[in-house]
Order: structure tokens, then sequence, then C-alpha cells
């Protein structure tokens, strides 16, 4: 058990252990009302940090995610204002945009042969610059009441987006958990080479995660347009790197063929607590920026020799 | 297949001189034919665009990414990557502005960011070779703790104030500013060190192929430390043609400067498969993206649509060098 999951027990610790220090600090750390505020504002990384496990299980990695979130926003807002369409169409649309740029990505990995760091590179700068033209800076304002439900209401108890990001961590943990595609997954990022051979689907399977990345990108865009009620074309900007960071505290292999998201949820929960109790603690947030660095190198410095000594 | 194993510019084919040089230099000269088509394109529309003080404007203040681009190139070719780069060129233009209002000596806050910047990425360098963490991580955790440091320590307040002799980027040498000839002679002086030299070409090796540099003998992580230090020492020298442009630093680090700065060698044609690659390439492609950002705005395109060009072309680019490459590798199998 341990040795298997040795990782995600290593964070369940740092979790509860962060929990445990920070409501010694200050009291209204561990309220019910603070902690569903802090999974408010959490949704929008985890929606895209859990299919970003699959990808970088698969061996991949998307540093466009950050900019397909502000193609998306500005997209719900220009559809919706300046060319007129009723909202749920601006935002269907805009939730087919983010497929759209998930399958570019794919079809630039997969059928152009790029490596995944420089093709999400290139995207990363064309999406944000389509953002940026399209809007000209011009931010979009006044939505309708009922759309500010999905990210400033609540919803059977729970922030309405929280339910989402519940639904994506069931739909993400079963894929990989228990089905072909997720074993699939595993084989990709161990050898694609080795998985081409075996006669799985390699090529479909890299297609779907990216287009699935790119959707959930979509989907955060649009939570974060609901929360703020604001559209701005650089929305997400670093997005990338957050969702990056939990998926590799979480015990995700940046080379790919191992992780979990059991792993990325610890990963983001740590993250979140870190910030939000820090910030409670009187720490101003760019000291916990640091924090959340240094636990980003510790956890895997450990998690490096605790393989080492395995090993021997 | 000894090919493999040497740079892959080191054995060329006997040739003509001439295609000799193009098959080796062939991308350096697609950017370079860029260039020229870029700066004759839109000089023709608006000759403005190419009068000198424009041209000397432009690439001026943008000589510090080709700067900051040459030891990205040695990381790159290493199979490396440094994602903090950008926030230790705001952490170093603090350092060194910090120093040279505090009343030192001059050239004390002139040496300081190299100095820092070398003993900086030292750590990230040995958190790589020796303890065996992905270098895009440990440079992922480099940008938060630097990110965060800087602001935390300075309080987000601007260094103004600074002293005028401290201003480098404000001389220049027998008429030319000093930035440019800082870009020109370290891309020369780095890429011929790293042509010329065993030590350079040893980088070059263990890119390709660390195994056979292992078995050759080669230190590798010694190497793998010495890369990082080294792209320090050029960040360092970035971050003074960065930092002496203007009367005040700024504690916030330039936005995204990192993939800026990644994005300028890739163009440049090294591989992020490692092994190929010049810093000659890199200088010029960040030489061809301050010319479309300012070429933009001379042919009344909205500035905001800069960076979707930026795009298209790293697309375009890595695109071109993939087919290339194919194709290059069925001759080859023939």
């Amino acid at each position: 058990m341990l040795k298997r999951h040795g990782h995600e027990a290593v964070l369940a610790v740092l979790v509860v252990g962060a929990l445990f220090i920070l409501s010694l600090q200050s009291d209204r750390f561990l309220t019910l009302d603070n902690l569903l505020n802090q999974s408010r504002l959490m949704a929008e990384v985890a929606l895209v940090a859990l299919p970003m496990t699959f990808v970088i299980i698969s061996g991949g990695i998307d540093l466009s995610v950050g900019s397909t979130m502000g193609l998306c926003a500005i997209l719900v807002g220009v559809l919706w204002q300046s060319a007129g369409l009723p909202l749920p169409a601006a935002i269907a649309l805009s939730l087919l945009a983010g497929l759209a740029c998930g399958l570019f990505n794919g079809l630039l990995i997969i059928r152009f042969g790029m490596p995944p760091l420089i093709a999400t590179l290139g995207t990363l700068a064309l999406y944000r610059g389509l953002a940026e033209g399209i809007s000209q800076a011009r931010s979009v304002r006044g939505y309708p009441e009922w759309f500010a439900r999905l990210g400033q209401g609540d919803s059977w108890g729970l922030p309405s987006q929280v339910w989402l990001v519940l639904l994506m961590l069931a739909i993400c943990g079963i894929v990989l958990g228990l089905t072909r595609w997720g074993r699939t997954i595993y084989a990709i990022g161990s050898s694609e080479t080795a998985a081409r051979f075996a006669g799985l689907p390699v090529d479909a399977t890299k297609y779907a995660i990216y287009a699935a990345t790119g959707l959930a990108s979509a989907m955060a865009a649009i939570v974060f347009v609901s929360r703020v009620s604001t559209t701005r074309s650089d929305m997400g900007t670093g997005l990338e790197l957050d969702a990056i960071t939990a998926v590799v505290l979480g015990g995700t292999s940046i080379f790919g063929g191992r992780g979990t998201i059991l792993g990325t949820a610890l990963g983001l929960i740590l993250v979140q607590t870190l910030e939000n109790g820090l910030s409670l603690a009187g720490v101003k947030g760019d000291g916990t920026v640091v924090l959340i660095g240094l636990v980003l190198i510790v956890t895997l410095l450990v998690g490096a020799l605790m393989d080492r000594r395995l090993r021997a | 297949m000894t090919s493999q194993i040497l740079p892959a510019r080191a054995n060329p084919p006997a040739a003509a001189p001439l295609r000799r040089f193009f098959s080796e230099y062939g991308h350096e000269c697609v950017v370079a034919l860029a260039i020229l088509v870029l700066l004759v394109g839109v000089g023709l529309y608006n000759p403005r665009f190419i009068s000198a003080r424009n041209l000397g404007s432009i690439f001026s203040g943008n000589a510090y990414v080709a700067i900051a681009a040459i030891g990205m190139t040695i990381l790159i070719v290493m199979r490396q990557i440094d994602l903090s780069v950008g926030a230790l060129i705001g952490v170093l233009a603090t350092i060194s502005g910090s120093i040279a209002v505090s009343g030192a000596p001059i050239w004390l806050a002139w040496l300081a960011p190299v100095l820092c910047g070398m003993a900086i990425n030292a750590v990230s360098g040995l958190l790589v070779a020796y303890a065996g963490i992905p270098a895009i991580v440990v440079t992922l955790g480099m940008m938060a703790v630097l990110q965060g440091g800087l602001i935390s320590v300075t309080g987000g307040a601007w260094i103004s104030n600074l002293p005028a002799d401290f201003l480098l980027a404000k001389m220049a040498v027998f008429g030319l500013p000093m930035p440019l000839v800082w870009a020109i002679v370290l891309t020369i002086a780095a890429g011929l060190w790293l042509r010329l030299t065993p030590y350079g070409r040893s980088f070059y090796l263990i890119g390709g192929n660390a195994e056979a540099a292992r078995a050759v003998g080669l230190p590798v992580r010694r190497r793998i430390v010495m890369a990082f230090v080294i792209h320090g020492a050029f960040a360092g020298l970035a971050t003074l043609m960065f930092a002496t442009q203007l009367q005040v630093i700024q504690s916030t680090t330039p936005p995204n400067l990192e993939l800026l700065v990644i994005t300028a060698s890739v163009i440049g044609g090294v591989s992020i498969l490692g092994g190929t690659g010049t810093v000659f390439g890199s200088s010029l492609a960040a030489v061809l993206f301050a010319a479309i950002g300012s070429a933009l705005i001379f042919v009344n395109v909205s500035a905001y649509w800069q960076r979707a060009f930026i795009g298209a072309l790293i697309l375009l680019t890595v695109g071109a060098d993939m087919l290339r490459r194919r194709r290059a590798a069925s001759a080859g199998g023939k």
C-alpha cells in the first residue's frame, strides 16, 4: 500500500498537517464558510488540472490551457454582446471553441509530430494573441442575473461550480483508474512505441485527452466569467503553471507513465490550503507563492530520495 | 553511425563551400531571410520603419532577449529548460538597482547580477543533475520562489533615482548603442566557443546522446550544472542591458519573458529534442520578434494582434523544421 501510494500518503499527511497548523494561526480558517469559499476559488484550476493529469501521464504537456481559457472567455463576451447571440448559444459556441483549441493542439502534436512543449508554447501565444486581437483590450460586463448563479451562487448546499468539479473528478478518476482508456494512457506514457505495437489506439487516445483539456479550459473560462461577471482578454494568464504545479505536486511523473487523479486532487487541496491559510495567518500573497514553490521542490526531492531508497 | 553521437554540424559532407554553408546554417538563413523580407516589405510601405533611429531603438531595446536566449540555447541543447529566467531577470534587476542607489561603486552594481545569476542557477542545476528532478519542475518551483520573493522583499516599490553613470544601456560604443554591441559580441563569442572548443562541443554531445557522452568519459552531471551556471551568467548580462535602459526599475518581472526567451531559442532552430541549434539562430530570432512587434504598428495593425502573429510564426517555423527533418530522415534512409 505504502509502496504503491507512498506519494499520496505523504501528501495526505501534508494536507492534514497544514490544516492543523493553519487552524491554530487563525480562527477564521477552519470554518465551513471559509472552506466552501475556498472550494469555489479553486474550481477553475481544478477543472483544468484534472484532465491535465491525463496529458502529463501520457508523457505530454499542455501549456496553452490558460490562453485557451482567455480566448473562450472573450468569445462568450463578444458573441453575446457584439454578435447579439443569446447567452446559452454563446456559451455553447465557446465550449466548442475550447474543444477545437484542444484538437488543434492534438493535430500539431500527433499529425505533425511536434514536441508537446513546443506545440503548446506556440498555441499559448496564438490563442492569447487571438483573445487580445478579438477583444482589442475591451472588457465585457453586464451579464444577466441567472448566469451569475454558476459562479457566485449555491446549489444543494455547495457552491454551484464545485458540483462541476466533483463531476469532473468522478469522471476522470473512473476513466483513468478503471477503464481500458485509462490503462492505454499509462501505456502511452510508459512507452509510446510499445503501446503502438500492442495495437492500442494511441493517436485516438491522444486526440481525446488534448481535446478534453481544451474543453475543460473552456468550462473553466465560463465558470470564471460567471464568478467575476466580467470578460477580459488576460483571463487565465499563468493558469497553466498552477495546473501543472498541482498535477506534479500530486505525484504525476513529468516523464509520463505514472500518476493518479487522487494525487492531483490532493495537490490542488494542498496548494489552496496553503494560499488561503497563510494569507489568513497574515503572510502576504507573495510569501505564499514562495512557499508553494519550495513545497513543490522539496516534495519532489523527498519523492526522488524515497524512490532511490526503495530501489536500493 | 558516428554521426548520431557527434554534434549534428561538426562533420559536414565535403561540398562546395557555399552549399556547405547553407546545409549547415540553413535554418539561420531562413530566419535571416524572414527579417530581410520584413524590413524591405514594411520599409516600402512606410519608409520611416527602416530609419536608422527606429531600427536602432527596436534592436537595442530588445537586445536583452537575445542575450538571455544565448544561455537558454545552451540549456536546450543539453535537453534542459529554464522556466524561471523571466523571474530571475526581475530579481537580478532589483539587486543591481539596489546596489546602485546604495552608493556602492557602480562596477559592483554591474557585477552583482552576473554573480547572483550564476549562484541562483547553480542551485537549480544541482537539483536537476544530482537529485534527478526534471528541469521543467525545478525551474517552475524556482520561478514561484523568485517571483514571490521579489514582491515580498520589495513590497512592490520601484527603484528610482538611479545614478546617471549606472545606465549602461544608454551609452554608446563607436556610435552604436551599447546593448546592440553587447548582443553581437556575446553571440559571436558564445557561438565560436560552442562550435570550436572541445568544452563547448561537449554540450552538443551530451544533448545528442547522454549515454554515449558518459561512455567516452564526459562528466555529464557536472556539465549540466555548468550549463545552468552559464545560463545564469547570460541572464545577469541580459539584466544589465534590461535594467539600465530606464531611470526606474520596476519590482514586477516582465510578464511571459521566459516564454519569449524560450521561443527565440526554438525559432532560432534549437531542437527541443536536444543536440542541435546555434546561438546565431536564437539571436536572429530575437531580432525577428522585435522587428515584427514594431512592424505591426507601422502597417497600422493593432498591436493587440502581435502575440497571435508570433504564435503563428512559432508554429510555422517548427512545422517547417519538422517537415525538413522528416525529409532528411527519409532521404538518409535510402
